[in-house]
């Protein structure tokens, strides 16, 4: 009777926890399927612990090139995003220039494009041209810079708006000239939102499956697409594993950022 | 020295557009041209042939008619269920949660740091057959004995609201954050009761959130093939896995393209007239 009466006070409470756990369910399934030891080549149902999968990560073959492909992919394809985004960031918010409202619907433009569409054009682009582009590594490189750089302009613009434009004119009378004021003082005040882009940016990188998809041919594999071909006649414990590992590593980042700004927000009210 | 200095100075900006948006013109703008140009052509495999075949437009239409409606009608209920589901866990976090606000957030992105497959296949595990979600459903006979939940309709439409929910609740919580609480202590001062309250302050306040997470959620569910492809069966089809079949698998480049232009073109009508529904302003600011 008490649990009741603590529901209806509490509903609305009660039902964002319920949420919560919709969310987390799937995540803590993906773990604890991690250490399972399925007796079928499909890791549909538990039949017990087993610490075999994550010390033999790698058992299955073709996994470990995957994972190999996915993390190349993603830190080459984050770097060369995350400069150029930051560099149209730079030019949207700290000029005026004719067209810049067309640059901002191309900007815009392939964050509301749905993915498959990204991902098809581009096919018939690379289809049509093959004395140039072969499908493989470095069509897939192309495809994901080519959505990353969106979410960094985005993301470094929301920084670059709310940032005192008096410093840099301060440096430039003190007389530094403007690659000096760039590298001294620009620089470091945008650092931590081209570290925002750039994780955001590996993280759609690692976890992208459409776009890839479509233009990675049959020479280059990454972890989501070892994923989908496997499915098809096995799922094997070691994809969990690897899963796993990497929502740990976004976790652990995640966790550290609210942290951060936890730690930060105190000591903002402590000098108050 | 002036003048050219006054001259590098109006370069700039474009010298720091250039790299950018030269790729994002050679590897989204240019390929969306292929694409129109690879729809209005005929023939098979190997030797295509550009003809102006609007009929692949009309074609597509007939024959896929069905998958184009289940595509729409998956990610209508999808981003509806996302709204009711989110909309009152979200207000509780921003105005209910305390302490607890960062640790919510961080579990409404948290499915975005498992690998898209990887999260999507976990419902197969937790709607097995064999698993305890069936077993309880059989049990309190909300299920008959040979009845299931995986390959389903409802386990397609399921994966697509999860899978797409942050897109949702993101817009949502910025909407509702930006509330000033004083305007519900107004309403409250002015006599209203909390139900006044809220559907005359908060609703209308957060209506910006509403819009936007519709419109993100809606977009890549209704170009979805994973869901269907992974949870569904072919009477699940959607737009997205005739695109990906004639793309990837039988090769019917022409086909396939006009299908996405039709996607494409559906996608921006539905925003049309939701945009007619709920109002420009909103939409757009």
């Amino acid at each position: 009777m008490t649990a009741w009466r603590f529901v209806t006070r509490h509903w609305l409470t009660v039902y964002a926890i319920a949420a919560a756990v919709f969310l987390v369910l799937p995540i803590a399934v993906v773990i604890l399927f991690s250490f399972n030891a399925p007796k079928s080549n499909f890791n549909y149902v538990w039949q017990g612990f087993t610490l075999d999968n994550w010390i033999h990560w790698d058992a299955i073959i073709g996994i470990r090139e995957a994972v190999v492909t996915s993390l190349e992919i993603g830190l080459l394809a984050t770097v060369v995003a995350t400069v150029l985004g930051t560099l149209i960031a730079l030019a949207i918010v700290r000029h005026h220039f004719v067209g810049r409202s067309t640059t901002n619907l191309i900007v815009f433009l392939p964050m509301s494009t749905p993915e498959i569409v990204l991902g098809a054009s581009l096919l018939t682009l690379f289809i049509n041209a093959t004395a140039v582009f072969q499908l493989g590594f470095w069509t897939i490189f192309i495809a994901h810079v080519m959505f990353i750089i969106s979410f960094v302009v985005v993301t470094v613009k929301a920084r670059l708006i709310g940032f005192d434009r008096h410093l840099e004119e301060a440096a430039m009378d003190l007389g530094a000239n403007e690659l000096t004021t760039f590298r001294k003082v620009t620089l470091p005040l945008i650092a931590p939102a081209m570290v925002a882009a750039a994780l955001l940016g590996f993280a759609l990188s690692i976890d992208d499956f459409v776009i890839t998809y479509f233009n990675a041919g049959s020479q280059a594999q990454t972890f989501p697409m070892f994923v989908w071909a496997t499915s098809q006649r096995a799922l094997p414990p070691q994809i969990n594993v690897v899963a796993s590992a990497i929502f740990l590593v976004a976790l652990a980042i995640g966790l550290a950022n609210v942290f951060w700004q936890y730690r930060s927000a105190k000591r903002l009210r402590g000098a108050q | 020295m002036g003048t050219f200095f006054h001259r590098r100075r109006r370069l700039t900006p474009y010298l720091l557009l250039a790299p950018g948006l030269l790729w994002l013109g050679f590897f989204f703008l240019i390929p969306l041209g292929f694409l129109g140009y690879q729809s209005l052509e005929s023939g098979s495999y190997g030797n295509f042939e550009f003809t102006w075949e609007f009929s692949n437009f009309s074609n597509a239409l007939t024959d896929y008619r069905e998958q184009l409606f289940r595509s729409f009608l998956y990610a209508g209920i999808a981003t509806l269920a996302c709204l009711v589901l989110g909309y009152p866990m979200v207000y509780w976090i921003a105005f209910q949660a305390g302490p607890w606000r960062n640790f919510f957030l961080l579990v409404i992105v948290a499915p975005f740091f498992v690998t898209y497959l990887v999260r999507t296949l976990a419902w197969l595990n937790i709607l097995a057959d064999e698993g305890p979600v069936v077993g309880f459903l059989r049990d309190v006979h909300l299920l008959g004995a040979d009845e299931g939940l995986i390959y389903t309709t409802f386990a397609v439409v399921s994966g697509i609201a999860y899978n797409f929910f942050p897109f949702m609740a993101l817009p949502l919580y910025v909407s509702l954050e930006q509330i000033d609480p004083r305007m519900l202590e107004a309403a409250k001062d002015l006599y209203a009761s909390s139900t006044q309250a809220f559907l005359r302050v908060t609703l209308p306040l957060s209506a910006p959130g509403i819009v936007a997470g519709t419109l993100l959620t809606f977009i890549p569910a209704a170009g979805d093939f994973i869901n269907a492809a992974l949870l569904g069966t072919p009477n699940q089809s959607m737009i997205g896995n005739v695109i990906q079949a004639k793309f990837l698998t039988s090769l019917d480049y022409p086909t396939a393209a006009s299908l996405s232009f039709v996607l494409m073109a559906s996608i921006l009508v539905a925003l049309l007239v939701y945009a007619r529904a709920v109002g420009t302003e909103k939409l757009t600011g």
